[in-house]
């Protein structure tokens, strides 16, 4: 399950292009700093490698695998 | 202010523990390096399972240096700008039961510190070392520093760098390190093991993090996002091991990553407190009047 604190993100794009099963998208939310967070939309294919939850520089990705 | 704590009790990353959470979000720019360097600190201590209050984080001025200060829970010394090594060495001597880590800039640690760094290198003392090395001044607003490549431009050098810059992992590794690395905010795994092995590793550890600065240098150089820096490191990482048999010309423009030295040495604080130790059982009885030099 992923969960994206939304607050803390600065919409770097990041776990966006970096996934590598193609998880997140930017979208068209702004959060309360103007910026777009991402969505995860295809959840199902995440297969819990956390490689974005290390690569997040924000902490803004929890990967809760239980 | 009440809501404010709330909403951070609320925030429940497994790192969290390690981080000062009212803080956050934190002050680096979008897309910047050293969050994700601070991720792979944080989450390098969690594997270890090392109690933070164990941990010393030393840290100069710059954008780097606010990777443990004041995010990283534990405590932190925020010194003056290119005297962290000076100041986690005092610290190392006192309290040996200590982990001590410095984590700085490459403006910090080789621009304005640079001799601090080599001799903690030759002095092989147990401090943890990971450099932040984003090739700029960024905090300033992007002038030349001593890591920028030839050729690039900044702030200071509009028509691009005359300059050559420093390859300081390989400086430290010669100056008589311990454990010295490279790696690159791409290759975020392995820089975690290797965090983790400079954090239980004797002697002077250090480890070069290339990291990227979207706004100060990506933004003159035509990469603007933290994406594009981290696509250039995936293309032009060469492990070690790879670049060993390569020629100079081949490895222009390359990163060498890996482990560049590891070498088992005799530890300052250890050797220090050894002298300290035999003197005191050779001088014991005797009153200050009756030393002599011999």
């Amino acid at each position: 399950m992923i969960e994206i604190d939304e607050e803390l993100c600065k919409g770097c794009g990041i776990c966006v292009d970096f996934c590598p099963l193609k998880v997140f998208e930017t979208s068209e939310k702004i959060n309360s700093k103007g910026y777009y967070v991402p969505v995860p939309v295809k959840e199902k294919d995440c297969v819990g490698c956390r490689l974005c939850e290390l690569l997040c520089p924000e902490f803004s990705i929890i990967i809760l695998n239980e | 202010m009440a809501d404010q704590k709330d909403k951070a009790d609320k925030r429940r990353h497994r790192l969290f523990k390690y981080l000062r959470k009212e803080v956050l979000p934190t002050a680096f720019c979008p897309g910047c390096g050293c969050g994700i360097v601070l991720n792979c600190y944080a989450h390098a201590v969690d594997e270890l399972q090392m109690d933070p209050n164990d941990l010393i984080s030393v840290t100069g001025i710059g954008c780097s240096s606010w990777i443990p200060s004041p995010y990283f829970m534990g405590d932190t010394l925020h010194t003056t700008h290119g005297r962290p090594i000076p100041f986690a060495t005092g610290a190392k001597v006192t309290r040996p039961d200590k982990t001590l880590v410095v984590i700085a800039g490459d403006g910090d640690l080789i621009g304005i510190g640079g001799n601090h760094l080599i001799h903690a290198a030759r002095r092989n003392i147990d401090i943890k070392v990971f450099m932040v090395n984003n090739l700029i001044y960024g905090m300033t607003g992007g002038q030349l520093a001593p890591t920028t490549p030839a050729g690039v431009p900044t702030s200071t050098s509009p028509y691009g760098n005359v300059e050559h810059p420093f390859e300081i992992a390989e400086l430290v590794a010669a100056a008589g390190a311990s454990y010295v690395a490279r790696w690159t905010t791409f290759h975020v795994f392995p820089l975690m093991e290797s965090m983790q092995k400079a954090l239980t590793r004797k002697g002077f550890a250090f480890i070069e993090i290339r990291s990227q600065c979207p706004i100060s240098y990506g933004r003159r150089i035509g990469k603007r996002t933290g994406t594009e820096a981290l696509q250039e490191y995936k293309e032009t990482a060469v492990r070690a091991q790879e670049a060993a048999e390569m020629t100079p010309e081949e490895l222009a423009g390359k990163i060498v990553v890996g482990r560049l030295a590891e070498r088992d040495k005799s530890e300052f604080t250890a050797n220090l407190r050894q002298l300290n130790d035999e003197i005191r059982k050779k001088d014991a009885g005797r009153r200050p009047e009756d030393w002599s030099i011999s």
